[in-house]
């Protein structure tokens, strides 16, 4: 057990692949089980698993779709089998792009319900456990379109400014209780979601990066890293953008 | 995890008891009519003491479980009546 470390699992949601991943990874290198959460993607979430365990780390599937409370549950069902859910990464998300004036609603409900419900029941069902432990952690996956919006993605970008809001309320009801909220904010990391933009769309987003590339995975995973480390334990209610500057 | 579905009123007002010693709270400070004000717990620390109480009983209290709780009584009746439920 790593430095830091406490009896009990951290629970990634949406690991089977990209930044949940590399969060997955990071985790378990810094010592903390990890409960790799994914919905379908089976083989991507034992291959995550798979490569923890080489790495001499401790890992477990915990299938589920969170953009359902029952989902959520199994998930967490599954990951405390080996101890309470201490460390929560919401990670998981979809996006369903179009202009707002377009917008079917099912496109805008799936979003929403994901990346914005999804997060909040999987926070709330994480709290208890650790309200009782005194200690824990919880890091919101939000986005830099969360904090500046981005035309295509009023739904996206809504819940993710959601997903900011919700971790600053959160930071205030449990500071007393040891557990930090925080969100880490990625700008453009290329991954199956943003594949979809297109590689002309890509091609603008890294010109308006200042550092002129893309963020890689796993500089998203060591900010996660960082706020889930003793080293941030008076780090409360912030949003970490990862972007490259693109904030700045 | 208690399973017993005859849980007597003293034997939770005990858990009680025990459980607020995690918030320096005295076991002879604690009695039925025992307001959380008094004993000093702020909303978390009800929503804390409901969790660990929880915990002990294998029960689940819910928000709307907590409307008009304001005493150490008001609670163990919540307790029964969930334990109640679940038998």
């Amino acid at each position: 057990m790593g430095d830091g470390v406490r009896d009990g699992i951290a629970l990634v949601t949406g690991a089977s692949r990209g930044i949940g991943r590399a969060i997955a990874f990071r985790l378990a290198a810094d010592g903390w089980p990890v409960a790799v959460n994914y919905r379908t993607d089976d083989e991507g979430a034992k291959e995550t698993v798979v490569r923890i365990e080489d790495r001499g780390g401790d890992a477990l599937l915990a299938q589920g779709d969170v953009s359902s409370r029952d989902g959520i549950e199994e998930a967490f069902s599954a990951a405390e089998e080996r101890g309470p859910v201490l460390v929560l990464v919401n990670n998981a998300g979809v996006t369903r792009d179009g202009l707002a004036m377009m917008m079917k609603p099912e496109n805008w409900d799936t979003v929403i319900r994901t990346n914005l419900d999804g997060a909040f029941w999987a926070c709330r069902r994480a709290m208890k456990k650790m309200v009782t432990a005194r200690w824990g952690r919880i890091v919101n996956i939000a986005s830099v379109v969360g904090v500046k919006g981005h035309a295509g993605q009023a739904n996206y970008a809504a819940a993710k400014a959601g997903l900011i809001g919700l971790t600053r309320s959160l930071a205030l009801e449990l500071a007393t209780r040891g557990i930090t909220a925080n969100a880490v904010a990625p700008g453009f990391v290329r991954t199956q979601i943003t594949e979809a933009l297109g590689d002309e769309r890509l091609a603008q987003i890294v010109e308006a990066t200042p550092i002129g590339r893309e963020i890689q995975p796993e500089e998203v995973a060591a900010a996660v890293g960082f706020l889930v480390s003793e080293d941030a334990a008076a780090i409360t209610g912030q949003v970490l953008c990862v972007d490259g500057g693109m904030t700045a | 995890m208690a399973t017993d579905t005859t849980v007597s009123r003293d034997h939770i007002l005990e858990t009680f008891r025990e459980q607020l010693a995690g918030f320096e709270v005295k076991p002879d400070q604690v009695a039925e009519d025992s307001s959380f004000d008094v004993l000093g717990l702020d909303s978390l620390d009800v929503v804390e003491l409901s969790v660990r109480v929880e915990d002990v009983y294998g029960i689940d209290i819910e928000e709307d479980d907590l409307e008009n709780v304001t005493t150490i009584g008001n609670a163990i009746d919540v307790v029964l009546r969930k334990i109640s439920e679940k038998s």
